[in-house]
């Protein structure tokens, strides 16, 4: 491990699908228990960069370090790599014929090589940490989709991951069932675990995020403080977005 | 009389069934692997298990069984008419087992992959314990279906003189001159097994069925 105050760096990242940008010269710096909020319009590139952080789709160029250490180099073994790092995805990809518990240890048993015995105890713990002890021998499809979100992240946590990324992860739910996730993204945040979190929740940004970033149309627009990007954002679009943002959330609370 | 008749064309009964062990299991074991060359083996991979199941479903299965035989019991390879025969009955079996397999593995989804993948599996790892134990419940169905064809379809080994239920029928109806008595009788027992596959197929699919709702 070589010295370095962030868990997460990508340096100059470009993501491109035939003609289309996705993203284009992304540097992000994450550091240590920092937890980041992103956002911006649909089809920014968001979810694009999440994944490619995580090495699920390949980045065209620029480089990604965890703890230092270049995972975009040649003959790094991705999987070891995305054992590292959490991913909890908009619409929850629970493993269908799994239970809840079966869903958390699966991948202690068969990509830690964990013992069952011991395998279990952990995940019944990361369970407990989201609240679903309980329900640890129901089946994804019985379960909301609050408790099928809480047990994809407790199935990320399991895998002691450096940092967590999060995509959209209340993007597919009833509004009624936002809140008991975002109260355990809230306590992951107070734990100090390292997140990333692309969401439209602007109230968990404002009072959970360390910093939050706006991205519009492949790049970076503005990044800072929840304080800076809500009360002083430098660029037009920031306020422009936000402006749209809130006003759509007004609506909705007064229904 | 009666008794005698149906006797003797019980006596083809075992080799029906022992035909139907070896083609069906072989087939499925084929399939699988076609169909996750298919789906997973990337674009040239993927054309030629395309192309394996184009032909093989395009002929008729009494000719394909006539080409294989006689390369399995030809001067290179010498299998007996009932090893060639079966063997000839899987390989058939296999392109169309192939497509039930393909079908159900393509329906687990895509998300389900991305979603072990990210947890750290391999992609071996993830098609082992996330894609085709879902796969596999998602294919009983139609896999029951094709289960009682090759049951049906093993009567074709009679052409290559293997003495399995049609072959004594057609046999006894020459003796005899009751034609009507001796495949009616064939009729039935092939009408029993494959009501019993089916059956136990069913009781399968409902055992490791997925729980559905919230309960």
């Amino acid at each position: 491990m070589i010295d370095t105050p962030y868990i997460l760096q990508a340096k100059n990242l470009t993501k491109i699908y035939g003609e289309n940008v996705i993203f284009k010269d992304i540097s992000l710096d994450v550091h240590k228990g920092e937890t980041i909020v992103i956002i911006g319009p649909s089809g920014t590139g968001k979810s694009t960069l999440l994944r490619c952080l995580n090495l699920l789709t390949p980045v065209n160029s620029g480089q990604i370090f965890l703890e230092g250490e270049e995972i975009t180099a040649h003959g790094v073994d991705h999987d070891q790599v995305r054992q590292k790092i959490g991913m909890v995805f908009q619409n929850f990809l629970l493993f269908n014929h799994l239970t809840a518990l079966g869903n958390v240890m699966i991948g202690l048993t068969k990509v830690k090589k964990m013992p069952p015995e011991k395998a279990k105890q952990k995940a019944l713990h990361e369970l407990e940490r989201v609240g679903l002890a309980d329900r640890a021998h129901h089946y994804p499809a019985q379960l909301s989709g609050g408790q099928q979100q809480r047990v994809a992240i407790a199935r990320a946590l399991a895998m002691d991951p450096l940092v967590m990324l999060f995509d959209e992860p209340t993007s597919a739910l009833d509004p009624e069932l936002i809140g008991e996730v975002l109260g355990v993204m809230e306590q992951l945040a107070h734990e100090h675990m390292t997140m990333l979190v692309v969401t439209h929740e602007m109230g968990f940004a404002r009072e959970v995020a360390d910093r939050i970033i706006f991205m519009e149309k492949g790049s970076i627009v503005e990044q800072g403080s929840p304080e800076d990007l809500f009360e002083r954002p430098q660029h037009a679009r920031t306020r422009e977005f936000l402006g749209k943002i809130s006003e759509l959330y007004g609506k909705k609370e007064k229904k | 009389m009666v008794n005698q008749f149906f006797s003797y064309i019980f006596q083809g009964t075992s080799v029906t069934v022992a035909v139907t062990l070896v083609a069906l299991p072989l087939g499925l074991i084929l399939g699988l692997l076609l169909a996750l060359l298919y789906n997973y083996g990337g674009f040239w991979v993927s054309r030629l298990a395309a192309a394996y199941s184009l032909i093989m479903r395009g002929v008729p299965p009494i000719a394909l069984l006539f080409i294989l035989y006689f390369l399995l019991s030809g001067r290179l390879i010498n299998l007996t008419p009932f090893w060639a025969g079966s063997i000839s009955l899987g390989i058939i079996s296999s392109a169309y087992q192939m497509e039930i397999l393909r079908g159900a593995l393509q329906a687990v989804g895509e998300g389900q992959m991305t979603a072990a993948r990210a947890i750290g599996m391999s992609r071996l790892q993830a098609i082992r314990y996330i894609i085709i134990p879902q796969a596999i419940r998602l294919a009983i169905p139609p896999w029951s279906n094709e289960a009682s064809i090759v049951l049906k379809d093993s009567s074709l080994v009679y052409a290559i003189g293997v003495p399995e239920i049609l072959r004594r029928a057609q046999q006894l109806s020459a003796t005899t001159q009751q034609p009507f008595l001796a495949f009616g009788a064939a009729a039935l027992i092939y009408f029993v097994l494959v009501f019993l596959v089916n059956r136990g197929l069913d009781l399968l699919a409902e055992k490791t069925k997925l729980p559905t709702s919230m309960a």
